[in-house]
C-alpha cells in the first residue's frame, strides 16, 4: 500500500496542487477520493462482505426485476421452499411466489433508503460542519436547533406526518423517515470538526484568508469524508428499520410490494402462526430485511475501524499502514 | 449555573415547539379541524345534525380550539391549555386525554427504563470484556455476534419471539400486561404475571440493543487502554482492578453518552410498533388506536406527552453529565 501514503501526503500540501496541470490534478482527486478509500474498503473483511451484500441488493433491486416477474395471485397455495415448480422460495396463502414478491419490493425500499440517506447525511454535514468551525453565536444557535430536533421522538413524529400528509412516492417516504435523524449525525460531526478547527494547517488556511466554505470544503471536509460514509450506511439502516416497521402496522401503505407488508400478511392470516409449516413465509421477510442491514451495519464498522483513530487497535499494524488520516 | 439556565430553557422551547406543530398539524388537515370534527361526530353518533354553536363548543372541549378566533389567539389558547394540562377529550374513548395517559404512562415507563437499563448495563460489561480481551477468540466471536443483533430491527425480533415462544412452545404470553381476571394488588402472582409479560417486550429491546452499545463501549475502551496515562498508572502500582474500573471504564463510558441520549428517543419512539405487537396498554398503543381511529386528540396529547418524557429524561442525563465532565458546559471557544 505504498502508493496509498504516497498520494496522501502529496496531496497535503497545497503549493503542489496549484503547480500541477488540470488533468493530473482530477487524476489525484479520483484516486484520493475514488480508488484509495476503494482499496482500503477492501482490504478488510467486514467492509468487503458488507458491500458484496449491499452490490447484492442494488442488483436486484436494478436488474433482477427484469428477469423475475412481477408476483402474481393463482399459483399453489403455500408451497414450502422448492415444493412447487417455478416458485424457488415458496408461495402465500394466495399463491403469490414469496420470491417474487421479495424482489419486487427492493426498488423501492432502495429510493427509500438512498432519499433519506441522502437528505439526512447533507443536512447533517451542513449544519455540523458550520456549527463546529464558526463556534460562537452561530454554534450557539445550530447547536440548540440540533439538539431540539435530536429530542423529539422520531417514530412518533414521523408517524403523525405520515398520518396528515399520507405520502406515497418512496423518495418523500424516505425523506419523512429520516425527518430528525440527522441530528445525531451533526451532533457526532460537530464534536469531530471541533478537535480539527485548531489544527496549524486550518489556521494557516485562515490567516491566508480563505472563505469558510473554502476551508470547510477543502480542509475540514476530506478529514471527516470516513465518518460522514459511516453515517449515510447509519442513516440508511435507521431508513429499513423505520419503513418496514410502518408498514408493517398499516400506517404507511403501498399496492406495490413490501417486506413490511408481507410480514404483516403472515401475521395477520388466518392459523399461519399456528404450526411450524409457515416458518418459511414468516422467516423470508424477516431475513431479506435482517441481511441487508447487516451488510449495512458490516459496513459501517469496518470502515470506523479503518478510518477511527478510536478504534485503531494496539496490535493492527495493518491498520496503521493503510490509514490515510494522520493525527 | 448559566449552563443550568441554557439547557432548561431549550428543553421548554423543544416542548414549546412540538405542542405548535402539532397545532399545525391540525389546521393542515384536509378540510380543516372543524370538517374533521364534524365528520367523527357524525359518525359516532349516527346521522344528527351538529349546529354551528355547537360544534365551536365542541372544538373547544375535545381539541382546545378556538374557531372564529384569530389564528394567534387560537394558538394562545391552544398552547396555554396544553401547559395547563388540559390534553382535549379523546373521541374514540369519550374520556379527557389526560386520564387515558395516566393509566397507559406507567405500563410504558416500566418497559423502557427496564430495557434501557438491561441494554447499557449487558452493552458496557460486554465491551469492557471484548477491550480487554482484544484479539482474541472471545472478542472476534461477539464481536460477529453484535454486529448480527444490531442489525436486526427490535420488531422483526419481537415477531420472532412470539411466533417461537409464546405461540409454537406456549412458554411465555403473548400479549397483554397482566393475566385476565387478576385483581391488582402486591401479591405475588400478581406481580409474578406482570413481568411474566413484560420478559418478551424488554427481550426484544434488549437483544437487539445492546451489540451496538457493546460494540461503541469496546471502541472507546481499546483507545483508553492504549493511553499513555495507563501505563503510568500501571508503573505507579495501582491494582489492575482499578485500573480497570476507575481509569479505563470511567473514561470510556462517558462518550457513550450521545448514544444514550439518542437511545431513549429511540426506544420511547419504538413503544408505538412494540406494544402494538405485544398488545401492551402503554401509550404506544394507545397512540396506535388514535391513529387507526383517526381521533386526533388522543394522537396529539400522546404525541406531545412522549416528547415531554424524553426531554425531560435527557434534561436529567444532560444536568448531571455536566456534573461528571464540567467540559460540556464550557462553551466550544472562539468564533471564526
Amino acid at each position: 500500500m505504498s502508493e496509498t501514503n504516497e498520494t496522501f501526503t502529496s496531496g497535503s500540501s497545497t503549493e503542489q496542487q496549484t503547480a500541477r496541470s488540470r488533468r493530473s490534478l482530477y487524476r489525484e482527486r479520483l484516486d484520493r477520493y475514488v480508488l484509495t478509500p476503494l482499496r482500503v474498503i477492501w482490504n478488510d473483511w467486514r467492509t468487503r462482505l458488507g458491500t458484496l451484500i449491499i452490490l447484492f441488493y442494488i442488483l436486484v433491486g436494478t436488474v433482477g426485476v427484469h428477469y423475475i416477474s412481477e408476483p402474481q395471485i393463482g399459483g399453489p397455495r403455500l408451497a414450502g421452499i422448492f415444493e412447487a415448480p417455478g416458485y424457488p422460495l415458496g408461495t402465500n396463502n394466495l399463491g403469490e411466489g414469496l420470491m417474487s414478491s421479495l424482489v419486487h419490493a427492493t426498488p423501492p425500499m432502495l429510493k427509500m433508503i438512498t432519499a433519506g440517506a441522502v437528505f439526512a447525511t447533507g443536512i447533517a454535514v451542513a449544519l455540523g460542519t458550520v456549527s463546529g468551525y464558526k463556534g460562537g453565536r452561530v454554534d450557539t444557535v445550530l447547536s440548540t436547533l440540533i439538539d431540539i430536533a435530536m429530542t423529539v421522538p422520531g417514530l412518533p413524529l414521523i408517524i403523525l406526518l405520515v398520518v396528515t400528509f399520507q405520502p406515497t412516492n418512496p423518495f418523500v417516504i424516505g425523506i419523512v423517515l429520516s425527518i430528525n435523524s440527522w441530528a445525531g449525525l451533526a451532533r457526532n460531526i460537530r464534536s469531530q470538526v471541533l478537535e480539527l478547527r485548531d489544527n496549524s494547517y486550518i489556521e494557516a488556511s485562515r490567516i491566508m484568508g480563505r472563505s469558510t466554505g473554502g476551508i470547510v470544503y477543502d480542509d475540514i471536509l476530506p478529514n471527516i469524508m470516513p465518518f460522514v460514509l459511516i453515517s449515510f450506511v447509519n442513516t440508511a439502516r435507521a431508513v429499513i428499520f423505520g419503513s418496514v416497521g410502518l408498514y408493517y402496522l398499516g400506517i404507511l401503505q403501498t399496492p406495490e410490494n413490501n417486506w413490511g407488508i408481507m410480514l404483516n400478511n403472515a401475521y395477520s392470516a388466518g392459523g399461519a402462526l399456528y404450526s411450524w409449516d409457515s416458518l418459511y413465509w414468516i422467516v423470508l421477510p424477516m431475513a431479506t430485511i435482517v441481511l441487508l442491514s447487516f451488510g449495512l451495519v458490516l459496513f459501517s464498522q469496518g470502515t470506523e475501524r479503518l478510518f477511527n483513530p478510536r478504534i485503531r487497535a494496539r496490535h493492527a499494524e495493518t491498520i496503521d499502514e493503510t490509514s490515510p488520516m494522520e493525527e | 449555573m448559566r449552563y443550568i439556565v441554557r439547557r432548561v430553557g431549550q428543553a421548554v422551547i423543544t416542548i414549546l415547539s412540538v405542542i405548535v406543530l402539532t397545532f399545525l398539524l391540525v389546521r393542515s388537515l384536509p378540510g380543516g379541524p372543524m370538517d374533521y370534527l364534524r365528520a367523527q361526530l357524525m359518525q359516532n353518533r349516527t346521522g344528527r345534525q351538529v349546529s354551528m354553536a355547537e360544534l365551536q363548543s365542541l372544538a373547544r372541549e375535545y381539541m382546545n380550539l378556538h374557531p372564529g378566533e384569530p389564528i394567534w389567539v387560537q394558538l394562545y389558547y391552544y398552547v396555554s391549555s396544553f401547559l395547563q394540562g388540559d390534553l382535549g377529550q379523546s373521541i374514540w374513548f369519550g374520556e379527557p386525554v389526560s386520564s387515558i395517559i395516566v393509566k397507559a404512562a406507567p405500563w410504558t415507563l416500566f418497559l423502557l427504563t427496564t430495557s434501557i437499563i438491561l441494554t447499557f448495563g449487558i452493552g458496557i460489561v460486554l465491551g469492557a470484556v471484548m477491550a480487554y480481551k482484544e484479539g482474541s477468540w472471545f472478542d472476534t466471536s461477539s464481536t460477529v455476534v453484535s454486529m448480527f443483533l444490531n442489525s436486526v430491527p427490535y420488531f422483526v425480533a419481537a415477531l420472532l419471539f412470539v411466533y417461537v415462544i409464546s405461540i409454537q412452545f406456549s412458554m411465555l404470553p403473548q400479549s397483554g400486561n397482566v393475566a385476565p381476571g387478576l385483581e391488582a394488588s402486591f401479591s405475588l402472582t400478581y406481580i409474578g404475571s406482570i413481568l411474566e409479560h413484560a420478559i418478551l417486550p424488554i427481550a426484544s429491546l434488549v437483544v437487539t440493543g445492546f451489540g451496538g452499545i457493546a460494540l461503541g463501549m469496546r471502541g472507546n475502551a481499546v483507545k483508553e487502554i492504549g493511553e499513555e496515562y495507563i501505563r503510568v498508572a500501571h508503573l505507579r502500582g495501582i491494582s489492575s482492578r482499578r485500573i480497570a474500573i476507575r481509569y479505563v471504564g470511567r473514561n470510556a463510558v462517558l462518550p457513550l453518552y450521545t448514544q444514550f441520549m439518542i437511545s431513549i428517543g429511540f426506544m420511547f419512539g419504538g413503544s408505538v410498533i412494540l406494544e402494538q405487537i405485544f398488545a401492551y396498554p402503554g401509550l404506544g398503543n394507545y397512540l396506535l388506536t388514535g391513529i387507526t381511529a383517526r381521533d386526533y386528540p388522543l394522537m396529539m396529547g400522546i404525541f406531545i406527552i412522549i416528547t415531554a418524557a424524553v426531554v425531560l429524561c435527557i434534561l436529567f442525563a444532560d444536568l448531571t453529565y455536566s456534573k461528571i465532565d464540567p467540559r460540556v458546559s464550557t462553551g466550544s471557544g472562539e468564533s471564526y
